[in-house]
């Protein structure tokens, strides 16, 4: 054999160093420019979601619009085990994964042997049952208005406590806990597994006729991207120091889908990540202008789906591929 | 006994029956035909024959084992690989990776999220190596979705024999080829015929019949001839279809 086409996936690369470098110095340069510790949560907090999310949408094909309901049982179930278990920072966000998890495995069962649009509809209405049971359930979820006194507590580091009631620390948490994300999942889409679900997007069939498992493939992205969502959740709850049912809800649902869209999570790792941030950031700038903000946000979305389907990361692609044609003629 | 059996296939869609009743004997180290009119029934005796449909009676035996029914992913690991009439090939992938996406190996670790599947060399050889075999040698990092009719014609069959099957089953693999591509073509299968037991649908008698060991014709959801082909050139049907007079 002349030539060889083995091509070894780096653990870390250089946007990942870029991100961490960028992302993780934010309380150092965030107040300096305007934004706030705060913001800084919630963009991290949200880059984890949709990362989990992406796995399904861009990479396995899969469309949930629901995924809004492992987000928040992630969040009640941090709550809850705090309130009624044991006061520990790292179990209750592992109860976050494990309730994501449970919760997303059950609803896989149901939904792994369809695709497409019906697989959408059914993710929605589990989605809705979630949010609404949420809702009902008042002895257990505080009803609409949810668990009132989940505290942010204290992180066990072995050698010291962190209290995490100042923000910014509360940030470098949650952008630890990014960090083994993205490497776990970078390591994850560059496996035989990050390709099956790839193949699976493109051609179910064939994946199937060559010999993988497709449902349980299906079932278990579900399962892996519901455990990410409630580990978000988790964090979210301590961001909060609550749970309510409002993250469940169809439209909070839809952000993480437009974020994932909007940023390029079809052809790129690292769309999700721009998409939230782009969220958060519209969310602040335009919101400061004008109280609708969601709608022009809305309209944005609605002309990357028009003008470039392929999101932010789609547009930057083909910008540095241009470019570099220039420079080869 | 034979390598692969079918044994009284029944098959209806709604109340369409499009397989009768179809008994077919495949033998290993053999190259067996299939040929009939088109809407015969062959695609679908090879979508019941491979899993992708289950017959509403009758049996399908590999190897002595009873296989009727089993999901495709199950007779694919039992050494089954099959290609499809219409092209069937993961588009935003690079040639190399349908081809490394289909190794055994690939499959066996598909939740080993350790296993880095670019970066192993031996396996990115031996995807090279099945790209050698259909030649699509050079042409490992174009896109799938980005080739030529041809040559995605070849990489169908590339796919299917990624999967190092005992048995390969072709449907239609000259279809829309030039007679260029034919002929590269009867070029290929006369090469993988050494080593693969074989089964090819397929319109062209002069491809079919200058490659086959034996030839089943389909009609009606019967199997209603079979023989050699020398046998088969003096068959009522087939002289009566005239395709006789092209092989
Ligand atoms: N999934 C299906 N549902 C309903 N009818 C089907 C289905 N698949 C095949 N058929 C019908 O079965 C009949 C045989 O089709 P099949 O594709 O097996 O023919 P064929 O012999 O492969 O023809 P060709 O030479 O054109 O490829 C056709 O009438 C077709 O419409
Ligand atoms: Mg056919």
């Amino acid at each position: 054999m002349s030539t060889s086409f083995a091509k070894k996936t780096p653990f870390i690369t250089r946007p990942m160093i870029v991100l961490f470098l960028a992302l993780g110095t934010f309380p150092l340069w965030g107040t300096s420019v305007g934004l706030y510790d705060y913001l800084g949560v919630e963009i991290v907090i949200w880059i984890i979601y949709a990362l989990g999310f992406n796995l399904l949408l861009g990479y396995t094909g899969l469309p949930s619009f629901g995924h809004g309901a492992f987000f928040g049982v992630g969040a009640y179930s941090y709550g809850l085990f705090q309130l009624n278990v044991f006061e520990s920072v790292w179990l209750a966000v592992a109860a976050g994964v494990v309730g994501g998890a449970v919760v997303a495995g059950l609803v896989a069962c149901f939904i792994s042997h369809r695709r497409g649009i019906y697989y959408a509809l059914m993710t929605i209405a589990f989605g809705q049952v979630c949010w609404f049971v949420s809702m009902k359930w008042h002895t257990v979820t505080g009803g609409e208005d949810g668990l009132l006194n989940v505290h942010r507590g204290t992180l066990n580091l072995l050698v010291t406590d962190a209290s995490l009631k100042d923000n910014a620390d509360l940030f470098y948490f949650a952008f630890a806990v990014l960090v083994a994300v993205v490497l776990i999942l970078w390591r994850l889409v560059h496996s035989p597994y990050g390709k099956a679900l790839q193949a699976i997007r493109m051609n179910q069939m064939r994946a199937g006729f060559v010999g993988y498992n497709v449902w349980l493939i299906k079932w278990s992205v579900f399962t892996l991207s519901g455990a990410i969502a409630g580990l978000a959740g988790g964090l979210f709850a301590i961001a909060q120091e609550s749970a309510y049912p409002d993250v469940m809800s169809l439209h909070a649902s839809g952000f993480v889908v437009m974020m994932t869209l909007i940023g390029g999570g079809f052809v790129s790792f690292w769309g999700p990540v721009i998409g939230a941030i782009v969220f958060f950031v519209a969310r602040d700038f335009l919101g400061s202008i004008t109280e609708t903000w969601l709608l022009w946000y809305g309209l944005m979305f609605m002309g990357v789906i028009i003008f470039k389907p392929e999101g932010i990361a789609g547009a930057f692609q083909d910008f540095v591929a241009k470019r570099r044609a220039r420079v080869e003629n | 006994m034979a390598l692969f059996e079918a044994i009284h296939l029944h098959k209806r869609f709604g109340d369409q029956v499009v397989l009768e009743d179809i008994s077919l004997t495949f033998e290993a180290g053999q190259l067996s035909g299939i040929m009939g009119p088109n809407g015969a029934g062959k695609s679908t005796c090879f979508n019941v024959l491979t899993g992708h449909y289950k017959p509403n009676a009758g049996k399908v035996m590999f190897e002595g084992k009873d296989i009727t029914g089993l999901p495709p992913r199950v007779i694919a690991g039992m050494g089954i690989a099959r290609s499809f009439q219409l092209m069937n090939l993961f588009d935003e992938f690079t040639v190399i990776e349908n081809i490394l996406v289909a190794l055994p190996e690939s499959v066996a670790k598909s939740f080993n999220i350790g296993h880095d599947i670019m970066g192993n060399s031996s396996a990115t050889d031996r995807a090279a190596d099945v790209l050698a075999k259909v030649g699509l040698t050079g042409r490992e990092l174009e896109l799938a979705g980005n080739l030529p009719y041809g040559e995605r014609r070849a990489l169908e069959i590339g796919v299917a024999l990624a999967s190092e099957p005992r048995l390969l089953f072709l449907d239609e693999p000259t279809q829309g080829l030039g007679a260029d591509g034919t002929a590269r073509l009867e070029e290929l299968i006369g090469e993988l015929k050494k080593t693969y037991s074989i089964v090819i649908i397929e319109h062209d008698m002069k491809f079919l019949f200058g490659l086959a060991d034996t030839i089943s014709v389909i009609h009606w959801g019967q199997v209603i001839a079979q023989g050699s082909p020398d046998q088969l050139r003096d068959n009522e049907w087939v002289r009566a279809s005239k395709i006789g007079d092209a092989a």
